[in-house]
């Protein structure tokens, strides 16, 4: 596509839109990508020619359209398909489409992205390529794979989307309820893929977490009033505001404590307080707004000495209630070890000792608990442990440090 | 004469263009402060998406606090992003002053102030 870099923008913001409709209208995710390409270069010489035209969607969606039957013409003739049948059905469907609007043909696109056959890597490089329309480059590099070897994963992915036959009627509220579910997980996801950047990868992976937003706020754009989706926005851009200050100099990640607060993104940490007060007052609490909620805390706190751990204590003890998983115990522990002290911390952590005993965090949180009571023989003990369970480089190197400390003061 | 300058254009195209072209629609804005703060008190607005917006309705029964609905009032394709608070002796002024922010992602509408009132802090 030749560029504009004006349009090249607005091509951007109506691209979910379209393709979501363009596939609903040819029920063939390439053909409508295929199909909104070519719309969108026609649209460049004739826009800048003409000016834009009142409603650019619209305009998109009609060439795009008469493009992509063009396409099906030509094809149907070397498969010998009938042309008439796909024009009617095709017509049908264009038909009813200001009744439904382009709410459920985002959200479908979105779903569709989400089978559950595919790994959760390949269905955020899937969703970046259909609906966000980030080229194979963009994707290979902020998953640093080859382009080559990206291009096979999403054709393979694709192949597998097509045979899932999602329904394209207008799906039920709990359907509908259902596939909102699946995709705020698959967001989620995406944007902890581009959050759990290491050194040096961070500018790629920036481009992953922009992503999320984006498709997040155009969600929530089509579906205005749906708390959740206001809490995965505001805690994605809770834990963007601080992009800036997570690592240092070097590109080592920084804990939250040592993080320079005045480099947080306060833009960004406004806009995610504005969305929790909207959200507070439907009084449907769930798991995305809790640990926005939590993000919020550190959001608010001047410095770290200054943060809320009792409000943190009471939201994960509520994050527990509903998603009882492993790792939310460990941070509502840790939250304890901050109100209550290290004492009651370990005791809320040893009924998972059997549950958690192949799990390195869970040990290496009961030994720095231990380290603080000064039980240096039982600290030492856990250190052990998270030894034997395969810690990274880096971290191994941290836990001999901490193994020679309660040896020597055995 | 008192004059809003209102910023309409589809919210997150901004965000979308290089950082180069964003620092050129920067500029923009930068050369209308500077005229304006030479002419003295002014007032400007940069908003948040409407999806962080609540609007209220009219209770169908008068005497009933109205209806607070997620999201913005209308939805229409182009959103007001943002809006100057000017005064200026003519619409020419005016006219002149906006052309500093014109640029192809955005349409501005200029619209006389009947009252104005209040003042913010900038840091809140």
């Amino acid at each position: 596509m030749p560029e504009n870099k004006w349009l090249t923008s607005r091509f951007s913001q109506i691209r979910p839109k379209a393709i979501g409709a363009l596939n609903r209208y040819f029920r063939d995710i390439d053909l409508a990508e295929e199909a909104f390409s070519i719309s969108c270069t026609r649209a460049l010489s004739h826009w800048q020619k003409n000016g834009l035209p009142d409603d650019p969607l619209a305009w998109l969606l009609t060439v795009g359209r008469n493009a992509g039957r063009d396409i099906i013409r030509k094809n149907a003739r070397l498969e010998s398909l009938d042309e008439k049948q796909e024009e009617l059905a095709a017509q049908q469907i264009s038909e009813n489409e200001e009744l439904i609007g382009f709410r459920d043909d985002v959200l479908r696109l979105m779903f569709i992205c989400c089978h559950p056959d595919l790994s959760p890597q390949d269905q955020s490089a899937l969703a970046l390529k259909i609906v966000a329309g980030l080229s194979i480059s963009e994707i290979a590099s902020a998953f640093l794979v080859k382009p080559k070897t990206m291009e096979q994963r999403i054709r393979r992915a694709k192949k597998t989307i097509s045979e899932a036959n999602i329904p394209f009627e207008i799906p039920s509220m709990i359907e509908r309820n259902t596939r909102l579910k699946s995709v705020m997980l698959m967001l989620y996801l995406l944007f902890n893929e581009g959050w759990s950047a290491s050194s040096g990868e961070a500018p790629v992976k920036a481009t992953v977490c922009n992503e999320a937003i984006r498709l997040t706020r155009t969600l929530l754009e089509l579906f205005p009033s749906i708390t959740e989706l206001m809490g995965l926005l505001a805690l994605f851009l809770y834990q963007h505001s601080r992009r800036e200050a997570r690592a240092d100099i070097k590109g080592d990640l920084l804990p939250l404590e040592e993080q320079d607060r005045s480099l947080w993104d306060l833009g960004m940490i406004k806009e995610a307080h504005a969305l929790m007060e909207k959200s507070v007052r439907h009084m449907t609490p769930g798991p995305y707004q809790i640990q926005a909620a939590i993000a919020g805390v550190h959001a608010r706190s001047k410095s770290d000495e200054k943060t809320d751990w009792h409000e943190i204590e009471k939201l994960y003890s509520a994050l527990y209630a509903l998603e009882p998983s492993p790792v939310v115990k460990l941070n509502h522990a840790a939250a304890i070890a901050k109100t209550k002290g290290p004492v009651a911390a370990l005791e809320t952590l040893s009924p998972l000792c059997e549950e958690l005993k192949a799990y390195k965090w869970f040990h290496a949180m009961r030994a720095s608990l231990y380290l603080e009571i000064e039980d240096f023989a039982a600290a030492k003990v856990a250190y052990e442990k998270v030894l034997s369970l395969n810690p990274l480089a880096a971290e191994k190197r941290f836990i001999e440090e901490k193994l020679e400390f309660c040896k020597k003061n055995l | 004469m008192q004059y809003s300058i209102l910023i309409y254009g589809v919210e997150g195209e901004f965000e979308r263009l290089t950082e180069e072209e964003q620092s050129e629609i920067m500029a923009g804005h930068g050369r209308l402060q500077d005229r304006l703060k030479e002419k003295g008190a002014y007032a400007g607005a940069k908003l948040m998406p409407t999806s962080s917006a609540v609007s209220l309705k009219p209770a169908a029964q008068t005497q009933n606090k109205p209806l607070v609905v997620d999201g913005p009032f209308a939805e229409t394709k182009e959103r007001l992003l943002g809006l100057y608070i000017i005064d200026c002796e003519t619409l020419e002024e005016a006219i002149s002053l906006s052309e500093e922010i014109s640029s192809p992602i955005v349409t501005i509408e200029i619209r006389p102030i009947d009252w104005p009132g209040g003042l913010l802090n900038p840091d809140a």
